[in-house]
């Protein structure tokens, strides 16, 4: 059942709906894990392409026009989190994370190729 | 050498006149002899004087390149053939001259005009010299029932005198108003307790036991009073002309032909002196138009007067009052409502199709559409337009709509088309509504037809407005953004409406911001209770009320900083400001502040930031009320209180206004008598200078007064909204806020007293419920799964002996002119 590419990065019951938390992994990839409101999980890359600085995590999540995304706390550009586009900007983008929960752990795995996320 | 200009007369269109002429050809030497011994000011706006508004705030004075100007220097002879104005101490020779010598008060020829306590009506000295006559008396006669003496009643009645208006007129303002038209007004002034008397003119004043008897031209009618006002009209200030023989017309004022040119040609006759081919206009609109005429004749221009629109509106002791075009013609309708005070005339061509003026009087909301449509087809349906004031119709393009700036709406509307999306814009860009403001509800209408939808919509997840989120919240008493959401909008939120609907329900008094589902709803900043930097490191500002700190807590701080390597600046909040905090040591920061007595300041947060205070009475030899004392009262009282944007504030001592109170949300002023409340002030993008709301009121009614400011902005502003732009998007501005948290003419101020008793009784320290709350404290930390690591990506260099983000130095040089300073977020 643990698949060795995923790391456990902290309690499911720790995160609060619609909010995030930053997770370092073991290579030093720092990763923003985010809970929604339907209990669903999303993780990309922490840091903000516009500014350079590791805070995607303390962004706010939402939707806009139905798409779940996360607006950076810096300058408020939205975030697909599904497929961490960037909609203010088509240049920008986060990498996308797999990731899962089990037994009450929150793990995050591998980078998922854009696109093929969803 | 270069030209010599001499003015003689520093009036408001005198003062135009300096302005437009130095724009326009600056090589003018240029000497004002202004007889006053102060500079230009708002003569318009006179009786403000008695509500409080200081002679500096009326000022209109301006230091401009090239011009002198002599204050207390009367002109007192011209000698054309030497070309030189002489006044009583030295000479001033001119190669062109303008007279702009305006009007003097008309007193009929009476016996006892001259006593003790008679008066007439208009420039500051008179005003002072009625003030003082008032204190400790009680009864005041206003011999004039026109424009300028419903003033002087409105004045004496602020003074708190008893009122008696004396008009020889059969019926008030019979200028510009019929007969039913001065009836309804002399309704709506009598149940003001003011007494009016139309139709009688006084004969003789004598002075009897330190007051004044008047008798009049009525059998048996007489009064006995304390002070005497004459504002029966204004003669122009012809004397020196006529002394140095220039032409003057038959009933007064120096003739001129239309480029505003006398008899001499090297001598023109400006505002309310000119005699125009041979018309006197006594407003100041026609005034600009001739400064503008002789600025461009000066230029080497050829301008000519165009025509002078001598529409008025105005608010006289709360009553609407408007005339515009023709006063009377072939054909007039009427609409009179006794029960409401309203009364309504337009003057129409014989066939009914054109509009050639008309008067209101108790509703003045068409005048704008009316005054724009003169000359042009009836806008809308005549009943309609008569009994609602309600209007429908467009307006040609050729119509004008601000007739202070000559603006048509065919210019409004190509600045709409060029992208001006709201007033404010449209002020910019056209100069519309920038002087009197009456056509400003018109410029609302015409964004609507050019099709600037002004939603009010929070975001795409609610249709509503903040103000309606904040009713329903309220009404509802939902305390859940999901509840709300779920009942009230659509989709999951975003960074727009979850702090918004955080902020009402902080307001609306939820507990901790960090409690349950709330936490979810906070921006980063109000997240993590401090102020995220552009490397992702956060700022820390704790609470020094009224900027007053002791040694001991400048110590704490400093150690603070140290400890933690922060960067500190003081803020223009006279507070100080740590920078370079990372998010796990957030708590630790924190845990020594609140030990040594601190609390937040709430730089995170929309919520009231600071009260500046000056030095206060204590120390400055000049203060008149401890402004340290109340600076500190108040920012402890509001602290923490959620709103719309954020809230500041300062308090000043005395009138040199060293807080520079007038440039915040709501800015106090010392006065001898007690304390001036200005609100609406901003710094910022949009600079503005805040509005008196209340006068010389005493320390209970000052906070009273600003509670009820501060809660029905919190209830009815928009998101992100300013109390600058709040003040002026109110229909009625100041003076409708003044009714509704003054007079209480909504009946809601009980609500908002209780609303911000609770809030005041609720308040606790944020920062204090974080580091003894292990929950809350959790959230702290850099990373979930290695909570003490700092975040490696994050770098400092060393700029003038204290610590920056890394980069600090490249990006100042890579900057435009940034001479060693750093760009800053």
């Amino acid at each position: 059942m643990t698949d060795a590419r995923f790391e456990a990065v902290c309690a499911f019951d720790r995160l609060i709906p619609g909010r995030g938390v930053a997770a370092l992994l073991a290579d030093g990839a720092q990763v923003a894990v985010f809970r929604l409101a339907d209990d669903s999980l999303h993780a990309l890359s922490n840091r903000d392409p516009f500014m350079g600085a590791n805070v995607m995590s303390r962004g706010l999540v939402g939707d806009r026009g139905g798409e779940p995304v996360v607006t950076s706390p810096l300058l408020k550009q939205a975030f697909a989190l599904k497929t961490g586009e960037c909609l203010d900007d088509p240049a920008a983008s986060l990498e996308v994370y797999a990731v899962e929960v089990a037994d009450g752990e929150v793990r995050v795995g591998a980078k998922v190729a854009v696109g093929a996320a969803a | 050498m270069s030209k010599r200009l001499v003015v003689i007369g520093d009036g408001m269109v005198g003062r135009r006149f300096l302005e437009a002429v130095t724009q326009r050809d600056p090589s003018w030497d240029v000497t004002v002899l202004c007889e006053e011994p102060r500079p230009a000011y708002d003569r318009v706006r006179l009786s403000a004087f008695f509500d409080g508004v200081s002679a500096e705030e009326l000022s209109l004075a301006s230091d401009l390149d090239g011009v002198t100007v002599r204050l207390g220097e009367a002109a007192v002879a011209v000698d054309r053939d030497a070309k030189v104005v002489r006044s009583a101490s030295a000479e001033y020779p001119y190669d062109k001259l303008v007279f702009a010598t305006g009007s003097y008060a008309f007193v009929p020829p009476m016996e006892g005009a001259d006593l003790d306590g008679v008066f007439v009506y208009r420039t500051i000295e008179d005003l002072e010299a009625i003030k003082a006559r008032a204190a400790g008396r009680r009864h005041g006669v206003v011999i004039g029932g026109g424009l300028l003496g419903l003033e002087a009643a409105n004045a004496l009645t602020l003074l708190g005198l008893e009122t008696q208006i004396v008009e020889f007129a059969p019926w008030l303002m019979a200028r510009q108003l019929d007969e039913a038209g001065g009836g309804v007004l002399k309704q709506h002034i009598e149940k003001l307790g003011i007494k009016v008397d139309c139709g009688t003119g006084g004969t003789a004043i004598e002075a009897r036991d330190g007051r004044l008897h008047m008798t009049t031209n009525r059998d048996g009618l007489a009064f006995d009073t304390d002070l005497i006002v004459f504002a029966a009209g204004v003669r122009p200030r012809d004397q020196l002309a006529r002394d140095c023989g220039i032409a003057v017309g038959e009933r007064g004022g120096i003739t001129t032909d239309l480029s505003c040119a006398t008899s001499d040609p090297d001598v023109y006759a400006i505002g309310e002196v000119a005699a125009m081919e041979g018309v006197c206009y006594g407003l100041v609109a026609p005034g600009y138009s001739m400064a503008e005429v002789v600025a461009d004749r000066l230029a080497g221009g050829e301008a000519t007067f165009p025509g002078a629109d001598l529409s008025t509106k105005l608010k006289l002791l709360g009553v609407d009052v408007a005339q515009f075009g023709a006063f009377d013609g072939p054909l007039a309708t009427t609409y009179l409502d006794p029960a409401n005070g309203t009364y309504a005339k337009l003057v129409l061509s014989d066939d009914a199709q054109t509009l050639l003026g008309g008067m209101l009087v108790g509703n003045a909301e068409p005048y704008p559409l009316l005054r724009a449509s003169v000359g042009g087809k009836v806008p809308g349906n005549l009943a309609d337009l008569l009994s609602s004031g309600e209007v429908e119709g467009t307006l040609p393009d050729a119509a004008q709509v601000c007739s202070c700036n000559a603006v048509t709406k065919g210019q409004i509307m190509g600045a709409i088309s060029e992208g001006c999306c709201d007033v404010a814009e449209i002020k910019a860009c056209t100069k519309a509504g920038t002087s009197c403001g009456s056509c400003v509800p018109m410029l609302k209408q015409l964004l609507a037809e050019g099709g600037v939808e002004v939603s009010k919509a929070v975001c795409e997840h609610f249709t509503q407005s903040r103000a309606e989120l904040f009713d329903i919240v309220k009404v509802t008493g939902i305390t859940t953004f999901s509840e709300l959401i779920a009942r009230h909008g659509t989709g999951a939120g975003c960074d727009l409406c979850k702090p918004t609907v955080a902020s009402i329900l902080a307001s609306l008094g939820g507990g901790h911001i960090l409690d349950g589902e709330q936490a979810a709803l906070q921006d980063t900043n109000d997240h993590f209770l401090a102020n995220m930097q552009r490397n992702g490191t956060y700022s820390v500002v704790p609470r020094i009320p009224g900027g007053e700190i002791t040694p001991d807590k400048l110590i704490v701080i400093g150690e603070v900083a140290k400890e933690f390597d922060l960067y500190t600046k003081i803020t223009g909040g006279q507070r100080i400001d740590m920078f370079g905090a990372r998010v796990e040591d957030l708590p630790k920061i924190w845990r020594k502040l609140v030990d040594a007595g601190f609390e937040s300041g709430h730089a995170y947060g929309k919520a009231l930031r600071t009260v500046k205070s000056c030095v206060g009475t204590d120390w400055c030899r000049y203060g008149v009320q401890d402004s340290v004392k109340m600076a500190i009262d108040l920012e402890l009282r509001y602290r923490g209180l959620r709103s719309p944007h954020k809230l500041k504030s300062a308090v000043s001592g005395c009138a040199r206004e060293c807080a520079e109170a007038r440039g915040k949300d709501f800015g106090i002023i010392a006065t001898e008598d007690g304390w001036n409340l200005y609100v609406g002030g901003n710094g910022g993008f949009t600079p503005r200078h805040a509005d008196l709301l209340v006068s010389d009121v005493d320390s209970e009614t000052l906070v009273r007064t600003i509670d009820r400011f501060l809660m029905f902005y919190v209830a009815t502003a928009d998101r992100l909204q300013r109390t600058s732009k709040w003040v002026e998007a109110l229909e009625g501005g100041i003076d409708y806020l003044r009714e509704v948290i003054v007079d209480d003419r909504l009946g809601i101020c009980a609500e908002l007293d209780a609303a911000m008793a609770e809030h005041v009784a609720n308040y606790a320290d944020e920062w204090k419920g974080v580091i003894d709350d292990p929950e809350k404290l959790q959230r702290f930390v850099s990373f979930v799964n290695s909570p003490e690591t700092p975040d490696p990506s994050i770098e400092f260099e060393t700029v003038r002996g204290q610590k920056f983000p890394a980069g600090t130095t490249a990006r100042s040089h890579s900057g435009p002119v940034l001479l060693g300073t750093p760009e800053r977020k």
